[in-house]
C-alpha cells in the first residue's frame, strides 16, 4: 500500500457546501411548493372567513346559506356522487378482475380500452352522450319519458370519466397477491365463490375503498359534465363556476370551493387512515399469483370486457363522428368543415397551439422539479429534521385538492394587488404552475417508487470513493429511474392537456387552452366544433402515447442494456 | 500508535441507545470483527467510523487526524455492503473505476493508468477480464468480489465489510470468507468488519469485538473469547456451552451437587463459582474407568452432526440441567451412543475455569 496520509480537512469551505447544498436546494424547493400550491389554499381559506371589510365573520357562510337552492344543489351533488360510485367501483372491479385474474387473449389491448376515457377531456363522454341520448339522440328511445340533461346525463359521463381512475387502483389491488393463498385453498378444497370471498376480497379491500374515495371526489368536484350535460339540474361545483367566472364573485366562490373541500378531504384522511394500516400485506416471499386458462370463468368475463369496451369506444367513437359530419343529425355526410373552419371561426385553433404549448412546458418544468424533489428528500439527509417530512405532506396534498379549488385559489392568491407576483395572473406560465402541482401526487409517488428501489448504499459507497453526489445522480440515480421520469413525463403532458377544472379560472382570452375551449363552444351551441377540439386532443394524447411508447423502447433498447441481461 | 483510534463514542436514536461509551483501539494491519446480535450497535459503530451516522459525544481518530465530524468524502476508507450497492447500469469495470475517475491514482492519471488500475483489481480478487460484464450477469460471490475491487481500487487505508458475507449461499460464504482473510494478509490493510455470525468471526478474526445493547461485552482473540468468556451473554453468544454451579470447599475442589471435582485454577474457600463448560470439553470414558474429575450420566437425546454426535445427557453434578456434550464420530469409531445409556464422563480440571459473578 502507499503510505500517503489520508487526505486531511483542509477543504473545510467545500465541505460545508457538499454537505449543505442538499438542504439547500430542499428548502427552494419547500418555498417554491408553498407559494404555489400553500399560499393559494391559505388565502382560499381566509378568504372565506373575511368579510367585504377584512373583518372575521362567517357572514359569507351565512349569506351562501340563506342563498335559495343551495340545499338543492348540495343536495343534488352528494346523491349523484353516491350513485356514480356504487356504480363505477363495481364495474371496475370486475373489469380489473378479468385483466388481472383470468386468462383473456389481447389482456394489453383491454388495459387500454379501459384506460381510453384517460385520453380526452372529461367533456368528451357528456358530449357523446348527447349525441347518443339527446334530444337529436340515435338511442333516445332507450331512456323513454327521462331526458338526459339532468342527473341521467351527468351520472352516465361521470361513471363514463372516472371509470379508469378507479381501473387503475383496482388493477394494482388485484396484482398484488400472493398465490400461495389460493394454492392452500385449493388444498383444503374451498369453492369458486368461497375463495373469492375469503381471499380475493379481503386483499382487494383497500384498493376497493381507496377506488370509491376517489370515484366521489372525481364527481363531487367535477363540473364541466354538469355544465355541458346537466340541463337545469343544480350542483355545487357549477355553483362555483357561476359564482366565480359569471359573476366575478370570488368571496361566494371560495365559500363553495371550501364546502367542496370537506368531503373530499373528509374522504381522503379516512382513505389515509385505513391506508396506514395496510402494511406488508404481501411478504417478499409471497408468489404471484398465475391465473390458469378456465372457460367457464374467463368466457362471461371476456364477453363483460366486450360489452364494456364497446361502450368506452362508442364514446370516443360518437365524439369522433360528431366532428366529423356536416350537420347532426340532419346531413350525415363526412366533413372536415368542423376542422378547417369551425375552429378558425370560433377563432380557437390557437387553443390548441396553447394546450401543447401548456403541456409541454407541464412536462418540462414539473418533471425536473419533482424528481429532483422526491430525490432530495428521499436520498440525501442534511437539513434541518422537519423539512423532510414537511416537504413528503405537502407533496401528498395535492390528491385530495380538486382542481377546482386549486383554481380559486390561485385566483384569490395571485389576483390579490399586493401580491408582489401578481404579474403571474392570467399567463401561460401561471396555468403550467397549477398543473404541476394539480397532479403532483401521483408523479411524487412514482418517482418515489422508483427511488426507493434503488439500493440505499448507493450514496455511502460514492461518498467513500470520494465522487460527489451529483455525479452519481447523473451516472447511476437518474438513468436507473429514466422510465419512471419518462412516465411522469407523460402523464404531465396528457393531464395538461385534457385537465379543464383549474385553467378555466385561470386562462385570459388570449392564452385560453383547447379543453376550456370545447366548454365555450358547446356554450355557444357549437357542438360539430367541440367534438372536433375533444378528437384533437385525443388524436394528440393517443399519438404522443404511441410516440412515448416507442421512444421509451429503442431508448431503454440502446442505452440501458443491461436492463435486459440476465445471468 | 494505533491506526485507529475510538474513544468515548456515543449515539443515541430517540429513546435508543445504539452506542455507549465504546473505546476501541486497532492497530495498523490488523482484522477485527465487530460479533453481536441485531441491534447491538455493530453497524451504527461502523457507520459512525465511516461518517454515514453521527455520534452524539466521542471522538474517532485515524492514522493521527481526528475524523470525528469530517464528512464520508474526506475519510480515507472503502467500504462493502451485504447488498453489493454495485451501480447495475455500469458495467463491472466502470464499477471498479468508479472512484479513480475523480483523483488521480499513482504517478500516471488518465484512463489508461485507470483501466490498468481496474484490471490490476479485478485480478487481484480472482475475476480478470470481466470488465465489459454488467452486475446482473455475475453471481453474487462475483458481485461481492467486484465490489471488494471497487472498494480497494483506491488504496484506501481502512476497510470497512458491513455483513459481507450474509447475501451469499453458504458454500460460497466459506469461500470468500478465506479469499478475503488472504486479500487483507497480503495487503496489509487495516480492516473492520461487522458480522452476527459467531463462525465468520471465529475464522477470520485477528481480535473479536462483542458487542450488546450498544456497549462493548468483551475484545480479545478468537481463542480468548472462544475460552474465557467473560460473561454469560458471550458464552452464550460464541458457541455452546454448559453453564455450571459449584461451592468451594478446598482451595481446588468443587462440589456439584453430590460430586466433587478438582479444579486447576485457585478458589477461595466456601464460595459460590460458575464455570462454562465447552461440550467438547466433557470427555468419554469407559464405563469402568473411574478416572479424576468422572461422574455418571444417562443419554437423554443424541443428534447427529456429521463429524461429530451431540449428546444431551442427565448428570447429578449439573442439577436438573441437561448437558450437553460433544464427541467425535472418529472418536466414538462406530460406536452408537442411544438414548437411556449409561455414561462415563468427565470434565478436565484444566477446563474448569471459573467466571465472573453475572452482571
Amino acid at each position: 500500500m502507499n503510505t500517503s496520509v489520508p487526505p486531511q480537512v483542509g477543504a473545510r469551505a467545500s465541505r460545508h457546501w457538499g454537505a449543505y447544498w442538499p438542504a439547500a436546494l430542499l428548502l427552494l424547493s419547500a418555498a417554491a411548493l408553498c407559494i404555489f400550491m400553500l399560499a393559494p389554499l391559505a388565502t382560499l381559506l381566509i378568504g372565506s372567513v373575511l368579510d367585504d371589510q377584512g373583518h372575521l365573520s362567517f357572514s359569507r357562510f351565512v349569506d351562501f346559506a340563506r342563498t335559495p337552492g343551495v340545499w338543492t344543489a348540495t343536495w343534488n351533488t352528494m346523491w349523484v356522487a353516491t350513485l356514480v360510485t356504487l356504480i363505477t367501483v363495481p364495474l371496475a372491479f370486475v373489469y380489473a378482475y378479468a385483466l388481472q385474474r383470468a386468462c383473456l387473449p389481447f389482456t394489453g389491448v383491454w388495459r387500454i380500452v379501459g384506460l381510453s376515457a384517460l385520453a380526452g377531456p372529461s367533456l368528451v363522454g357528456a358530449i357523446a352522450f348527447i349525441q347518443w341520448f339527446g334530444t337529436q339522440g340515435v338511442l333516445k328511445s332507450w331512456l323513454g319519458e327521462h331526458t338526459v340533461y339532468g342527473p341521467i346525463g351527468i351520472t352516465m359521463a361521470t361513471v363514463y370519466a372516472s371509470f379508469p381512475h378507479a381501473l387503475m387502483l383496482l388493477v394494482v389491488a388485484l396484482a398484488t397477491t400472493d398465490g400461495r393463498l389460493y394454492e392452500a385453498a385449493d388444498a383444503l378444497g374451498a369453492s369458486r365463490w368461497r375463495k373469492f370471498w375469503t381471499i380475493t376480497l379481503p386483499s382487494a379491500k383497500y384498493g376497493l375503498i381507496s377506488a370509491a374515495l376517489v370515484v366521489f371526489s372525481y364527481s363531487v368536484s367535477e363540473f364541466g359534465i354538469p355544465k355541458v350535460i346537466g340541463g337545469n339540474f343544480p350542483v355545487l361545483a357549477v355553483e362555483v363556476y357561476i359564482q366565480v367566472v359569471g359573476m366575478h364573485d370570488f368571496g361566494r366562490g371560495a365559500v363553495v370551493a371550501l364546502l367542496l373541500l370537506a368531503p373530499v378531504l373528509l374522504a381522503f384522511a379516512a382513505d389515509w387512515y385505513i391506508q396506514r394500516k395496510q402494511h406488508a400485506s404481501l411478504s417478499a416471499r409471497a408468489v404471484p399469483y398465475v391465473p390458469r386458462p378456465e372457460l367457464r370463468r374467463d368466457l362471461p368475463l371476456l364477453l363483460y370486457c366486450g360489452v364494456i369496451g364497446v361502450v368506452m369506444l362508442a364514446m370516443l367513437g360518437m365524439a369522433a363522428y360528431t366532428s366529423l359530419v356536416r350537420f347532426w343529425p340532419y346531413n350525415l355526410e363526412l366533413t372536415l368543415n368542423h376542422y378547417l373552419f369551425g375552429l378558425a371561426e370560433a377563432g380557437v385553433l390557437k387553443a390548441y397551439l396553447n394546450s401543447l404549448t401548456i403541456g409541454a412546458l407541464t412536462a418540462l418544468v414539473g418533471t425536473p422539479f419533482i424528481f429532483v424533489t422526491a430525490y432530495l428528500v428521499e436520498k440525501t439527509h442534511s437539513g434541518p429534521a422537519w423539512l423532510r417530512p414537511f416537504v413528503r405532506a405537502l407533496a401528498t396534498l395535492p390528491m385530495g385538492i380538486p382542481g377546482l379549488v386549486l383554481g380559486i385559489g390561485y385566483i384569490l392568491f395571485f389576483n390579490a394587488p399586493g401580491n408582489p407576483i401578481n404579474g403571474l395572473y392570467q399567463t401561460l406560465a401561471i396555468m403550467v404552475l397549477a398543473n404541476v402541482v394539480h397532479y403532483y401526487t401521483s408523479c411524487h409517488l412514482s418517482a418515489l417508487t422508483a427511488l426507493k428501489s434503488i439500493d440505499r448504499e448507493f450514496e455511502a459507497v460514492s461518498a467513500s470513493l470520494r465522487v460527489s453526489q451529483v455525479t452519481t445522480f447523473w451516472r447511476v440515480t437518474l438513468p436507473i429511474c429514466l422510465p419512471a421520469v419518462l412516465e411522469i413525463a407523460r402523464y404531465l403532458f396528457i393531464n395538461a392537456m385534457t385537465t379543464v377544472s383549474a385553467l378555466v379560472f385561470l386562462y385570459s382570452p388570449g392564452n385560453m387552452p383547447a379543453s376550456v375551449s370545447i366548454l365555450h363552444l358547446d356554450e355557444s351551441g357549437d357542438l360539430g366544433p367541440a367534438a372536433a377540439m375533444a378528437t384533437l386532443i385525443v388524436l394528440t394524447t393517443i399519438s404522443v402515447s404511441i410516440v412515448y411508447s416507442i421512444a421509451t423502447h429503442f431508448l431503454l433498447r440502446r442505452h440501458q442494456a443491461w436492463r435486459q441481461l440476465k445471468r | 500508535m494505533a491506526h485507529l483510534e475510538i474513544k468515548q463514542l456515543s449515539k443515541r436514536f430517540g429513546g435508543f441507545t445504539a452506542l455507549e461509551g465504546i473505546d476501541l483501539s486497532i492497530t495498523q494491519g490488523e482484522f477485527v470483527v465487530l460479533l453481536g446480535p441485531s441491534g447491538c450497535g455493530k453497524t451504527t459503530l461502523l457507520r459512525a467510523i465511516a461518517g454515514l451516522e453521527h455520534q452524539d459525544s466521542g471522538l474517532i481518530m485515524h492514522a493521527g487526524h481526528d475524523i470525528s465530524h469530517a464528512p464520508p468524502a474526506q475519510r480515507d476508507y472503502g467500504i462493502v455492503f451485504q447488498s453489493y450497492a454495485l451501480f447495475p447500469n455500469l458495467t463491472v469495470g466502470d464499477n471498479v473505476a468508479y472512484g479513480l475517475k475523480s483523483r488521480r491514482i499513482g504517478q500516471a492519471p488518465g484512463a489508461v493508468g485507470a483501466q490498468q488500475r481496474v484490471a490490476d483489481m479485478l485480478a487481484l480478487v480472482g475475476l480478470p477480464g470481466i470488465e465489459e460484464k454488467y452486475p446482473t450477469q455475475l453471481s453474487g460471490g462475483q458481485q461481492q468480489r467486484v465490489a471488494l475491487a471497487r472498494a480497494l481500487a483506491t488504496a484506501p487505508h481502512l476497510l470497512l465489510l458491513d455483513e459481507p458475507l450474509s447475501a451469499l449461499d453458504a458454500i460460497e460464504r466459506v469461500r470468500l470468507r478465506s479469499e478475503i482473510r488472504q486479500l487483507q494478509a497480503k495487503l496489509g490493510i487495516t480492516t473492520l468488519m461487522v458480522t452476527h455470525d459467531q463462525e465468520e468471526a471465529l475464522s477470520m478474526a485477528d481480535r473479536i469485538v462483542v458487542m450488546k445493547n450498544g456497549r462493548i461485552q468483551q475484545i480479545g482473540t478468537p481463542q480468548d473469547i472462544y475460552s474465557a468468556p467473560c460473561n454469560d451473554f458471550v458464552a452464550d453468544f460464541i458457541g455452546r456451552g454448559n453453564l455450571l454451579e459449584a461451592t468451594s470447599h478446598h482451595q481446588s475442589v468443587l462440589h456439584f451437587g453430590s460430586v466433587s471435582l478438582r479444579c486447576a485454577s485457585a478458589l477461595e474457600h466456601q464460595s459460590a463459582y460458575r464455570f462454562y463448560v465447552r461440550p467438547e470439553d466433557i470427555c468419554l470414558h469407559n464405563i469402568t474407568d473411574a478416572s479424576e474429575n468422572s461422574f455418571t450420566a444417562t443419554v437423554k437425546k443424541t443428534e447427529f452432526m456429521g463429524s461429530s454426535y451431540l449428546v444431551t445427557l442427565e448428570a447429578d453434578m449439573a442439577q436438573d440441567k441437561p448437558l450437553v456434550a460433544q464427541f467425535a464420530s472418529n472418536y466414538l469409531e462406530g460406536r452408537s451412543i442411544h438414548p437411556g445409556a449409561l455414561l462415563r464422563v468427565s470434565i478436565p480440571a484444566s477446563q474448569l475455569r471459573p467466571m465472573l459473578p453475572s452482571v
